[in-house]
């Protein structure tokens, strides 16, 4: 707690103000060294930035590092829980570290919102009140490549992803709207950098289509390595494939390239146009659809701060299943297990300029949910 | 399963071994020879290929490129030998691992504050990309063929400089002997600065060929350079001859093992639970390769001391 915030909240007290909120304190755990880090990153100045727009001082947020490992974040979890005596966790990118982390912060009594990481275990029945996930389940944005792979007309499909909680839901979100065989299953390992054995077998496989799930630097070497094979079977992937963070480093062989995405820089909202905008001016760089979850989680937190006090959790529960703030991505509403309900689009990689980007050129899915939500009980 | 398909996979495991290789080598150069255990080869093989995508990026040349990653690495490795590791010789291997962790840290930081954490673009050159055929109409990437050709080139290069040449004589004397060879008046301290950078610049030129066709980002080194370690280990610590023959055990186990197990075992059960099963007993293989060769002989395939 700030030297400021202990005085006000003296003051306030002094004053006998008993309708002044309490200040709220975030624990943001996420990757931001090594190989994930452009995510975490984002996640972060997303994040931090709606905090700064909001112009609050009583958001106190205490940013630290998880290297992208799972022990790691455990133990900053129960640092921030048992010593800094956080309100809200936030921040994890992946599956693996939020599946570490979220069932005991709850447990625990604290909020956790998730800009990110969305495994199938946290959404059905191992669902918790007081945990939220502003960005998808991690489902979503394959069964809307699925579902797009159905329109696009392709009947054999060779498909990849990591072999670690979200790599698994990839696939099996992937398989569940999409109505053609499979010539291949992969799951390679989490951190993979050389696909040559992968690619040779999507050669051999006679599909034609391939889905990939390989986010940060895994989906950079998988695509460099798959234009120079010369294999010419159209791929299709989940945004975190093509965001904005690892675009340039894949350069050309990403153009042309249909993604699913439940945002996308080109979404025509005001509150999209102004968020793009202020990232740029503030970071320099295009924001990725990592740094609008970020972005929106912060704005979740706030709406509801605005409304109720983090001291009374059943208020503050109600508060965020509101979800009465502007998103980025448009409508933006809470299903039963507090998983969104949304459109997700499908997206296009283009050159403007000398930038790689993308633009929306479909909606796969219309107020989208999640498979799982009829098996959450709180 | 197609004799092509098994082809295709045998070229990328040895592709895989020779990278491995070339990484390997100045590890066990440096271990053999000055008796220091390098966690931050890693970081050399980074340096290399954050040189070589900046030089890449201002002059278009790919061949610069190359040489900017030798050069750079070789220059970080003589300072590095120079202000901090000549002082850990003496020490033991606890200190000298804490010490180059600590470098590991400084370089991961050091290149993201200059970089930025966003992996930068390397590409293929434009006479080296896309595939080519071989004999067979197996069509392979003419790129990766060039990296067996370098490994290969490396391999033998190291070979001649060892067996053939003065500064070879004074390693190998360097191996056997420290004391000694200072006591006939080598300058000792320049042959372990030269020998460092030397490694140095084999991890740099692996850290630019493989950031063409993976990505170049900070601690990009770090999962390489633990199979370094199981390689200089199945190999003997010191052996350059070893580190080659194990550079090829471990990448063709590895390939062949994710690609053959998973196939294997669907034989035998449902597909996606071979599929699970099989990639993980896969992840594992080198491991239990590294558990068999030690049991098999302590000191590796070639190692000499015990």
């Amino acid at each position: 707690m700030t030297l400021k915030t202990i005085v006000t909240a003296g003051v306030l007290t002094a004053l006998g103000a008993t309708t002044a909120l309490a200040d709220v304190k975030v624990g943001m755990i996420t990757t931001l060294s090594g190989g994930g880090a452009g995510l975490g990153i984002d996640v972060r100045d997303g994040f931090m930035l709606a905090v700064e727009q909001s112009g609050r001082d009583d958001i106190e947020v205490v940013i630290e590092d998880d290297q992208r490992r799972p022990d790691v974040a455990v133990q900053l979890a129960d640092r921030m829980i048992q010593s800094d005596d956080v309100d809200v966790l936030t921040g994890i990118v992946w599956s693996n570290l939020a599946m570490a982390v979220v069932p005991s912060a709850v447990a625990q009594g604290k909020f956790y919102l998730s800009p990110n990481a969305g495994p199938s275990a946290l959404a059905g029945r191992g669902c918790d009140q007081n945990y939220f996930n502003v960005a998808w389940q991690n489902d979503n944005l394959h069964e809307a490549a699925g579902a797009y792979a159905n329109d696009a007309g392709y009947t054999n499909s060779f498909i990849l992803a990591p072999n670690y909680p979200a790599g698994q839901d990839a696939l099996t979100g992937y398989k569940r709207l999409y109505e053609g065989d499979l010539s291949g299953e992969v799951f390679t390992q989490l951190g993979q950098t050389d696909y040559a054995a992968e690619i040779a077998q999507i050669r051999a496989s006679g599909a034609d289509s391939v889905y990939f799930f390989l986010p940060g630097g895994m989906g950079i070497s998988f695509l460099k390595q798959y234009a120079d094979s010369g294999v010419d079977i159209p791929v299709v992937g989940p945004a975190f494939s093509f965001d904005q963070g690892v675009l340039q480093a894949v350069g050309e062989a990403a153009l042309g390239v249909r993604n699913t995405s439940q945002w996308s820089k080109d979404l025509d909202n005001a509150a999209n146009v102004a968020f793009v905008e202020s990232f740029q001016a503030e970071f320099g760089r295009l924001p990725s659809l990592y740094a609008s979850q970020g972005f929106d989680t912060a704005n979740l937190l706030i709406s509801a701060m605005d409304v109720a006090d983090v001291d009374d959790q059943d208020a503050f529960r109600t508060a965020l299943e509101a979800a009465d703030f502007d998103s980025t991505r448009g409508d933006f509403a809470f299903a039963s297990n507090h998983h969104p309900i949304q459109d997700i689009y499908v997206r296009e990689v283009i050159l403007e300029g000398d930038v790689y980007t993308n633009a929306i050129i479909a909606t796969a899915l219309t107020d989208h949910s999640d498979v799982y939500a009829a098996e959450c009980q709180f | 399963m197609s004799m092509i398909l098994l082809i295709e996979q045998a070229l990328n495991g040895l592709q895989f071994g020779v990278m491995l290789f070339v990484m390997a080598a100045g590890l066990t150069l440096v271990f053999g020879v000055m008796g220091l255990i390098n966690l931050a080869h890693g970081s050399l093989y980074m340096i290399g290929a954050f040189a070589a995508a900046t030089v890449a990026g201002l002059t278009g040349s790919f061949l610069l490129a190359l040489a900017a990653s030798l050069a750079a690495a070789a220059a970080a490795g003589a300072i590095v030998e120079i202000a901090v590791i000549r002082r850990l010789y003496a020490r033991d291997h606890l200190d000298q691992v804490l010490a180059t962790f600590a470098l590991i840290l400084i370089f991961s930081e050091g290149t993201r504050w200059l970089f930025g954490s966003f992996p930068l673009f390397l590409d293929t050159p434009d006479w080296l990309s896309g595939p080519v055929e071989l004999p067979g109409g197996i069509l392979y990437p003419a790129y990766r063929l060039g990296i067996i050709g370098v490994g290969l080139a490396v391999a033998l290069g190291l070979y001649l400089l060892i067996s053939r040449t003065r500064l070879g004589i004074r390693i190998r004397a360097g191996e056997s002997d420290r004391e000694m060879i200072a006591a006939l008046g080598v300058d000792i301290s320049k042959l372990y600065t030269l020998v460092f950078a030397l490694g140095a610049a084999l991890a740099g030129l692996a850290g630019a060929l493989v950031g063409a066709i993976q990505s170049v980002q900070v601690g990009m080194g770090e999962p390489v350079l633990i199979l370094a370690f199981v390689v200089i280990v199945i190999g003997g610590i010191g052996s350059i001859k070893g580190a080659l023959v194990a550079s090829l055990l471990v990448g063709l186990t590895d390939t062949m093992g994710g690609f053959l197990l998973p196939i294997a075992f669907a034989q035998v059960m449902e597909p996606a639970n071979a599929m699970l099963l099989g990639s993980a007993l896969a992840s594992m293989l080198i491991y239990i390769l590294m558990a068999v060769v030690l049991i098999v002989r302590p000191s590796g395939l070639f190692g000499v001391r015990s």
